[in-house]
């Protein structure tokens, strides 16, 4: 299959014929990680389009409309960034680490608040939230680290820096939204795997993080001085124990799991009361699954995380495929950081996970995650277009 | 001839495959994970969550039912119903957070116009009586404004919910306020008795007098509306309905006149005290009541414990204690044709054993008299009965002690055991016995054992023993009809919501007890003369009434107040149908205050016959 892409010389033909996807320079992009990500994003349409109606009274097109914007901005940077060879992010790596604190720095100046937390900047047409963006920008310049430094130092030295440099950011958005510095935190941990960090590193590295979070959740408060916000605290104490709080968290995310147990194997369809009576909270965005999994039963929910799965296989091929180490650890990040998000959330809609604020990848309602994550996968689409370069010949590199 | 492009294996470093396999190795156990969950959650307990799901969405409202009313014997409402609008708070939707619920409850207390510390009274108050998850009722009768406004405003103030409530209207007035008792509202305790089944929190259940007792009849069944709601209360639709069934009414035994009149009556007197008429020969109550009395209605409302306590203040008179079933008094002469059929039996007279009566008599050194020591001069029974000679009873008191035949008449006639009535708090009074006197002293309870004079005394109605009036109507009425020791009851039927008659109650009778007719005979000539006759002792009450009565007037001593004032009547001689009896606390002489009762009753009850004889129209 992948051969027949490869244009053919025909007789009298002295120049290759030059279609559409060539003329944009997408020849080469992944076909299936497109078809995923475009997938996604026509479930999640689709899913906002049957519910939206009960969310906003008398704008029953309100967020469907708005996620397909979000969406076309989206497959616009992907097919931009795409087009860019990624390793020059690797030399840019320096100005958009800086950019990325700079930009995280700013809520805590200018943030607007939303839903017990301040991680969004009011702009003109939509409100922003840098961390999303962040995401990515923490897997370039990381990754670009990791390829500069990689001689630099004794090996102990190389893992405390790449830590160092991960937990930055990630400490910063921690004051900011546990969720998404929890995402930070993965990325951090899954490039340095990548990057060959020894196994004993890692295990310190994970001692190290239980010791803290032991402290932070247990010492501190009993020290008076609470790490985690008082919502914060309530989402964790509420999924260790459900009953305790019923009305609050624990009751919401009781909620969402008998929505999605209600759907049963082929949904509930227009009888799904749970999500259309609000029962269900945050339905257009953290429990869309939920959504999902009772209107659409088995069926729609197993094509969703299907959808995820093909894309995280895509992501993680390349990671043998990079035409240089800087994309395996890139697409490392961008695979781990997608897994890592879907598993929290679908995990919190089936109330395997506790509530942590991270939305579900293109399925969930907001133009910073959307556009943000099309971004990552314009990124390995990048990287897959490269890679392919490479393998054609010589002279192409 | 197409030329294979030559693939160059990207150059990683040594480790990397391992590295990948890590992380896609993770990747695949926790995609395992979801789809695992997601199969268990949907496919193997799908069914489970449908069933919370629909179970969710559908809230459940119980329609309350009205309580059946509470008729006279003619019909005429005594008790019947009235809504009104609550302000209850739904527990469910109340905050947990005492600072988030403080502010709702100042949005609430803004719209009824009260202060926060009100409401917050309320809710305190209501949690401590109610049971747990039952709605809590802030605030009864609101006014019709707030009731729009609140529910114009639903989503605002989603823990409140106006509900329609049905509350006992008294269309009479006090009108046998103490025969009609009161509904309440019932507590964790009611729900916890076995005879609270059924009852559901938010409930009324009757708490005192006929409401008590026939509770069950009055109380029909709730039914019940289910409505399909979002997850913020609001009704999203109507699914379906129980209709509630009213309970059914009940007709009572009271006549009309006859209770307006004994009330009126008793309270012109203005003196703490109580009256009973009763059919003689099938127990129906025809009137009751006692005095002073209280408004029924304000137990529609919520009490502060200061208001109960006054109710039942005795500095007050008590208002709430029904003197007709629980008052305990000496009697005085009234007693009289007890000891005179206890005497008989005894063979210590004859109908026509005469004694000589000098207006006193000493028994073992103790000096006895008659009321102001007046001498009746010679005195058979009937004589003794018409004057109220004291000492010829005084003398049968005397020659009984030791033989029991006192007390074993008296237990005949209902003396010291309840008379079973059909409402709640009724006393059995105390009929003293030498074995309950030596048992007190042999505690050291009493400074003296039983003595001749305790039987002196109790022969004619004094001493310790302590009766109601009911207990004495029902004595009465065995002597009137012949020896049947009635059952009194008060309600006569119960109809449906169309009228149709659901249950008849049947008359009950006790126990019968063998009266010799020449003896009862004599003695209902004897009260007869009492009455009637000019020598006899309520002659300047009775003696214009046109109807001939048997009645006895009773003067107990009952220090340290005042003497009790007793009368009992029977009518019409010699066959009575009716028997009346009053007692007046601090009343003095039975012929001063008891009598004119029992002679307004009675004319409200002949008055009433003569209106049924002549067809309904006036008699001239």
């Amino acid at each position: 299959m992948e051969s027949s892409r490869i244009p053919r010389h025909r007789p009298g033909h002295y120049l290759p014929k030059v279609g559409l996807l060539e003329r944009a320079g997408l020849r080469d992009m992944d076909g299936w990680m497109a078809f995923s990500a475009l997938g996604l994003l026509i479930c999640s349409i689709y899913t906002l389009s049957q519910t939206s109606a009960e969310v906003v009274a008398g704008a029953p097109e309100y967020f469907p409309q708005r996620q397909a914007v979000y969406g076309l901005v989206g497959i616009v940077a992907m097919i931009a960034i795409a087009r860019i060879d990624y390793s020059r992010f690797r030399e840019l790596r320096v100005g958009i680490y800086t950019f990325l604190c700079a930009s995280i720095l700013t809520i805590f100046a200018f943030g607007v608040t939303s839903r017990g937390s301040t991680q969004s900047l009011d702009l003109p047409f939509f409100s922003f939230q840098p961390a999303e963006l962040g995401k990515l920008l923490l897997i370039l310049s990381l990754a670009g680290f990791v390829i500069d430094g990689a001689r630099r130092g004794s090996e102990a030295q190389r893992s405390l820096r790449y830590l160092a440099l991960g937990l930055a950011p990630t400490g910063m958005v921690l004051l900011q939204d546990l969720g998404t510095s929890l995402v930070y935190g993965a990325i951090t941990i899954a490039i340095m795997v990548a990057a060959g960090v020894r196994w004993q590193h890692l295990a310190v590295i994970g001692v190290g993080l239980s010791t803290f979070i032991a402290i932070a959740l247990v010492l501190m408060p009993m020290a008076g001085a609470p790490v985690l916000k008082e919502y914060q605290q309530e989402r964790l104490t509420s999924f260790l124990s459900p009953t305790s709080d019923i009305g609050g968290a624990g009751y919401q995310q009781n909620q969402a799991k008998v929505a999605a147990g209600s759907g049963g194997t082929t949904g509930r369809g227009n009888q799904a009361t749970q999500s259309r009576l609000g029962f269900v909270p945050e339905r257009h965005t953290d429990f869309i699954f939920a959504v999902v999994a009772e209107r659409y039963g088995f069926a729609g929910a197993a094509l969703v995380l299907s959808l995820f799965a093909l894309l995280f296989w895509r992501a993680l091929r390349l990671m043998t495929l990079s035409k240089n180490f800087y994309g395996t650890l890139v697409a490392a990040g961008i695979a781990s950081a997608i897994m890592f998000q879907v598993f929290v959330n679908v995990g919190m809609n089936l109330g395997i996970m506790p509530i942590t604020g991270i939305p579900l990848p293109l399925m969930s309602y907001g133009g910073s995650a959307v556009i943000a994550t099309f971004l990552m996968i314009g990124v390995l689409q990048s990287i897959h277009i490269e890679s392919r370069a490479g393998q054609r010949g010589p002279w192409s590199q | 001839m197409r030329i294979e492009p030559v693939f160059t294996k990207p150059k990683h470093r040594k480790g990397t495959a391992l590295r990948v396999a890590v992380i896609g190795g993770l990747g695949l156990l926790l995609f395992a994970a979801l789809f695992f969950r997601l199969w268990s959650l949907q496919v193997v307990t799908g069914d489970k969550y449908l069933a919370e799901a629909n179970d969710n969405r559908t809230r459940e409202i119980t329609v309350r039912a009205p309580r059946g009313s509470i008729l006279d014997r003619d019909g005429n409402v005594l008790v019947d119903n009235r809504t009104s609008m609550a302000l209850e708070l739904d527990p469910l939707q109340i905050q947990f957070n005492p600072i988030d619920r403080r502010k709702r409850f100042k949005a609430i207390a803004d719209v009824l116009d009260r202060d926060i510390g009100w409401v917050q009274r309320q809710y305190r108050e209501e949690l401590k009586t109610n049971p747990p998850g039952s709605p809590i009722t802030l605030m009864r009768d609101v006014e019709d404004d707030v009731v729009y406004y609140l529910q114009e405003n639903q989503s605002s103030y989603p823990e409140v919910q106006i509900n329609r409530v049905f509350v006992r209207r008294y269309p009479e007035g006090f009108r046998a306020a103490h025969l009609l008792g009161s509904v309440g509202e019932v507590t964790a305790e009611d729900l916890e008795d076995p005879a609270g089944q059924g009852l559901e929190p938010g409930d009324g259940l009757g708490k005192a007098g006929i409401e008590q007792t026939y509770d069950e009849t009055l109380r029909g069944d709730n039914g019940l509306t289910r409505i399909q709601v979002d997850s913020l209360g609001r009704i999203k639709g109507e699914l379906q309905s129980e209709i509630p069934e009213p309970g059914d009414s009940l007709r009572l035994t009271i006549d009309p006149d006859v209770q307006a009149a004994g009330e009126a009556a008793l309270s012109s007197i203005g003196l703490p005290g109580a009256f009973v008429t009763m059919d003689v020969n099938n127990g129906e109550v025809l009137g009751m009541a006692s005095n002073p009395t209280f408004d029924p209605s304000i137990f529609t409302r919520p009490l502060s414990q200061q208001q109960v306590d006054a109710l039942w203040n005795e500095d007050q008179g008590a208002p709430m204690f029904n003197r007709a079933i629980g008052g305990a008094y000496p009697v005085g002469s009234v007693y009289k044709p007890i000891t005179a059929i206890a005497g008989l039996d005894a063979g210590l007279i004859t109908p026509s054993t005469v004694i000589q009566d000098n207006g006193l008599i000493e028994i073992s050194d103790q000096i006895f008299t008659n009321a102001g020591s007046e001498p009746h001069g010679p005195v058979d029974l009937r004589r003794a009965m018409e004057v109220s000679s004291d000492v010829y009873f005084y003398l049968l008191g005397a020659d009984m002690n030791g033989t029991s035949k006192l007390q074993f008449w008296s237990r005949q006639f209902g003396i010291g055991e309840t008379t079973g009535i059909d409402l709640p708090g009724e006393s059995g009074g105390l009929l003293p016995t030498p074995a309950w006197r030596n048992d007190l002293f042999a505690k050291g309870e009493t400074d003296r054992p039983w003595a001749v004079g305790d039987n002196v005394q109790l022969a004619i109605g004094q001493g310790d023993l302590q009766a109601d009036p009911l207990q004495m109507a029902v004595a009465y009425a065995a002597l009137g009809n012949g020896g049947s020791i009635v059952k009194p009851h008060t309600a006569l039927r119960s109809e449906d919501a169309a009228g149709r008659v659901v249950e008849e109650y049947q008359p009950e009778i006790n126990r019968t007890i063998e009266i010799d007719p020449v003896v009862r005979e004599t003695i209902m000539a004897g009260l007869n003369d009492a009455a009637q006759a000019p020598d006899g002792t309520s002659y300047g009450v009775f003696g214009g009434f046109p109807i001939p009565v048997a009645g006895k007037t009773g003067t107990a001593e009952r220090p340290p107040n005042g003497d009790q004032s007793w009368y009992v009547v029977l009518a019409p001689y010699p066959n009575p149908k009716i028997v009346t009896a009053v007692t007046v606390e601090e009343g003095g002489f039975g012929a001063d205050t008891a009598a004119p009762i029992a002679l307004q009753v009675l004319s409200a009850y002949f008055n009433r016959e003569a209106v049924a004889v002549s067809g309904g129209g006036n008699v001239e």
